[in-house]
């Protein structure tokens, strides 16, 4: 053992004895963790929590500022070619990995072509794909060699990337953690064992130093990273607590810095503690989906009565008495908070309730079916959890009080209800949906009768060529509107919320990014308020 | 003896494997699978992960791959959730937590639980009697989900005493608080158990042939009514220090142990299948050990029974 680490050994215990409250004290940053990641491998990271860990321990080739702007990262810039299918980045001479390694252009090469590798099986395979590189399907299905994929190292300090198509929002993407550089020299020679502490070799500003399993994750400043100096916070701790009232209760004990809030908790914290607890909004979509199959019920077909249920649903009472974080009313897919999007008008939006359960009243009697007409029985199908009772409770209040229909709820065990869904064995089930870039293109794509997110089973040919023509146009917003407005008349689904952000922040930390929607927060950014 | 613990250990052999392969089937019944998300992944990806998981081949297959890797190599396998760990590493892990702070819940209720049965037993119907009954009832009907909780508002929040959980490699103020919520239930049943099975012998004729005699009361209890009065205790004891020292979800859930408990829960939801085997196999194997050594000290103490 040397002197530093009997000295922080000694530092710890004395922590300890003092007491519980000592985790703000010193220069560290403390966040719950809901579950341990099932991987913090760039590659093979599927969650957010891994996401938000990999963000401190790795650098990609751009960042995200406190507004979600791209930043440079380990590039310094980036060329684009004309007809925008080639990306050129310069990497910084001062890029070097924790052992001392310069970060290469062919880390980047090495990583994106293991992410897309079917033997490295990463469950975000497809990332690769979206970001439209040539021959990442090829790649994925195993019909080429990964040396094949659209990527490469002219130089040390150069990378280059070849699209098929060319996006507009490609940049954005790169700050996603699957396009993260891995060090190609310590993992060929450790294989997966290169993830466990002491083994793991990174290239931002904090090196992972300890983990046990569903318990802790610690990582501390990396004195190698190219921007060490302006690095504030020594330590970043993750602490994993499965039970969100347990995290409260340690976060009001001064064990952390960070937590989420419970459902239903947010008026009262908020109350007590307004420089603490925070809602910001985020890229997120609470929706139901109806059943839009053959085999799905008969009533679902007809879009009146899709939009009938719609409009009977008080979004204004979801959001405030049921939800009460501010969260925000949805009437469009699209979260107003992306990047570049404006809200379209859709009709619906702009109505008072009264006004809307009128037209929903009319509109069911149209179709045939309410309380003159054919009785209407829906299901509802959402996986067990109180938060989601909830919002379908007071749905059904709301057809039954409105419309007259008898809903029943039904509530599965995730994976079953996973099941059900995608086997389209359900009425009307629930649905959340999260950005994984800050494009509208991330949630509208979901309206492809090809995705395979589409549980609605929705299919418009005109929709679908839209979706495709947005890709390659200058301003997609137009497509974007007339796709919601088509969205807004057929109802394929049920807008209900945009999510917010809900937590607890120790007032202490400075420099958390409000204003960035898809949360993601880079450590070495925060200070510490005296 | 020997004899019979060969015999016993023989016989684990066939029910361990009747154990694994029930467990094989259950798991394939339920519907789901470990790589199922809320985005569903591309049909390509999925195929690509579960050929490196094996979970493409015939379940006839997967089983026998399953039974020889341990045998082989003892190998369980990579978790499918955690994608980082093997469920050598989970339980290599996990096991140790659990195995202390079910250790000390362990000695924890036996101790007070076997001296709060006798006190009461003694003093029969007397107050002390009736307080320690309600002392037992209060525990007894007070779930550890309750439990914990509470004690992390009084120790936690508001004395600032302990931590609000978390391992820390076992420090001692990281263990006090789940061994209290571990520990209360099955105090109870034991302070119960020992008081009737303590009440019951000190009515037998042998114990009121040694007051007659004119032996000291603590004597007699010692030398004479405790052996009998532990016999039915012993019976529960066995399952009951397994229970412990496998760990409980409620524990590691609310003072984020880090120990296995939470994977009897976890893992059958995420369908983690290895993690879900690997755990079954541990929890099946201590089981059959600890009633064997139960069986054993009975033995030991009541020199009647013999094998």
């Amino acid at each position: 053992m040397t002197v530093k680490n009997i000295l922080k050994g000694g530092t710890a215990a004395f922590v300890l004895g003092l007491g519980s409250a000592a985790a703000a004290q010193d220069s560290s940053f403390t966040m719950r963790m809901l579950d341990e990641s099932p991987s913090i491998d760039p590659s093979l990271i599927e969650d957010v929590s891994g996401s938000d860990i990999a963000r401190q321990l790795f650098e990609g080739l751009m960042n995200q500022d406190a507004e979600g702007n791209v930043i440079p990262g380990v590039a310094t810039d980036y060329e684009v070619s004309e007809d925008g299918l080639t990306y050129t980045f310069n990497l910084r001479d001062g890029a070097v990995w924790s052992d001392g390694e310069p970060v290469k252009a062919s880390d980047f090469v090495y990583s994106w072509q293991r992410a897309a590798n079917p033997e490295t099986a990463s469950p975000y395979a497809w990332y690769i794909e979206l970001m439209s590189i040539e021959n990442a399907s090829a790649v994925i299905a195993g019909e080429v060699d990964p040396s094949e994929l659209g990527v490469e190292a002219p130089d040390d300090s150069t990378f280059v990337v070849h699209l098929t198509t060319p996006l507009p929002y490609f940049p954005q993407m790169v700050t996603h953690t699957t396009t993260f550089p891995v060090p190609e020299h310590v993992i060929t020679e450790l294989g997966d064992a290169w993830v466990e502490p002491g083994n793991m070799v990174s290239n931002g500003a904090y090196v992972l130093t300890e983990r046990v399993p569903q318990e802790r994750l610690v990582a501390e400043r990396n004195e190698m990273y190219w921007d060490n100096e302006n690095t504030s916070i020594e330590e970043v701790v993750f602490l994993i607590i499965n039970d969100e009232n347990v995290a409260l209760t340690r976060y009001l004990a001064g064990e952390l810095d960070r937590t989420e809030v419970p459902t239903g908790q947010y008026p009262s914290l908020s109350e007590e503690y307004p420089d603490q607890a925070v809602s910001v909004p985020s890229l997120c979509t609470y929706y139901y989906n109806y059943n839009l199959r053959d085999t799905g019920p008969e009533w679902a077909q007809n879009a009146d009565v899709r939009k009938a249920l719609s409009l009977a649903v008080d979004r204004d009472v979801l959001v405030e008495n049921v939800l009460q974080a501010g969260q925000i009313p949805a009437y469009t897919f699209t979260p107003g908070a992306t990047a570049g999007f404006e809200v379209p008008e859709v009709p619906f939006a702009t109505m008072t309730q009264e006004e809307r359960n009128e037209m929903a009243q009319e509109l069911l009697a149209g179709a045939g079916y309410g309380p003159e007409g054919e009785p209407l029985e829906v299901e509802i199908l959402y996986n067990t959890s109180e938060g989601h009772r909830q919002i379908a409770v007071a749905v059904s209040q709301m057809w039954q009080q409105t419309l007259g229909i008898t809903s029943t709820l039904a509530n599965m065990e995730w994976q079953t209800f996973l099941e059900e869904r995608g086997n389209g064995n359900f009425d009307v089930s629930r649905a959340g949906w999260c950005g994984d870039y800050n494009e509208a293109s991330t949630f509208l794509d979901l309206m492809d009768s090809g995705s395979g997110y589409n549980d609605a089973a929705y299919v418009n040919e005109e929709v679908d060529t839209m979706l495709a023509d947005a890709k390659t146009a200058e301003n997609p917003q137009e497509l974007y509107t007339q796709i919601e407005q088509i969205v807004a008349e057929e109802m394929p689904v049920i807008p209900l919320y945009h999510y917010t952000s809900v937590f607890m922040l120790n007032p202490a930390i400075q420099g958390w990014p409000y204003d960035n929607v898809q949360g993601n927060f880079y450590v070495k950014d925060f200070t510490l308020s005296e | 003896m020997l004899n019979y613990i060969l015999r016993r250990l023989l016989i684990a052999i066939p029910t361990i494997l009747i154990l694994v392969i029930i467990s094989f089937v259950l798991m394939f019944a339920a519907p789901g699978g470990p790589f199922n998300s809320e985005r569903p992944l591309p049909p390509q990806t999925l195929a690509n992960i579960e050929a490196r998981y094996g979970l493409d081949q015939p379940y006839v297959v997967q089983i026998f791959n399953y039974i020889k890797n341990i045998v082989l190599h003892f190998d369980f396998g990579p978790s499918f959730k955690y994608k980082d760990l093997s469920v050598t590493d989970i339980i290599a892990q996990g096991f140790p937590v659990t195995l202390t702070y079910g250790f000390w819940s362990f000695v924890v209720a036996v101790v007070s639980g076997v001296s709060l049965g006798v006190v009461a037993a003694i003093r029969h119907n007397s107050k002390v009697d009736y307080a320690a009954v309600g002392v037992a009832i209060g525990a007894s009907v007070l779930p550890n989900f309750v439990l914990a909780p509470i004690l992390l508002l009084i120790f936690t929040l508001w004395l600032g005493w302990l931590p609000g959980g978390g391992w820390n490699g076992g420090q001692i103020e990281y263990i006090i608080l789940p061994v209290i919520a571990l520990s209360t239930s099955y105090f109870a049943s034991i302070a119960r158990l020992t008081r009737s099975s303590m009440l019951e012998v000190l009515n037998t004729g042998f114990i009121r042939t040694a007051r007659a005699k004119g032996l000291p009361m603590r004597r007699i209890i010692w030398k004479h009514a405790m052996k009998p009065t532990i016999m039915p205790v012993l019976s529960y004891l066995g399952p009951a220090f397994v229970g412990m020292i496998t760990g409980s979800v409620v524990i590691d859930v609310y003072f984020s142990t880090g120990g296995i408990g939470q994977y009897f829960v976890n893992s059958a939801f995420n369908r983690d299948y290895s993690v879900i085997m690997g755990i079954t196999i541990l929890v099946g194997c201590l089981t059959i050990l600890f009633n064997l050594v139960v069986d054993i000290l009975y033995a030991w103490i009541d020199p009647k029974i013999r094998y």
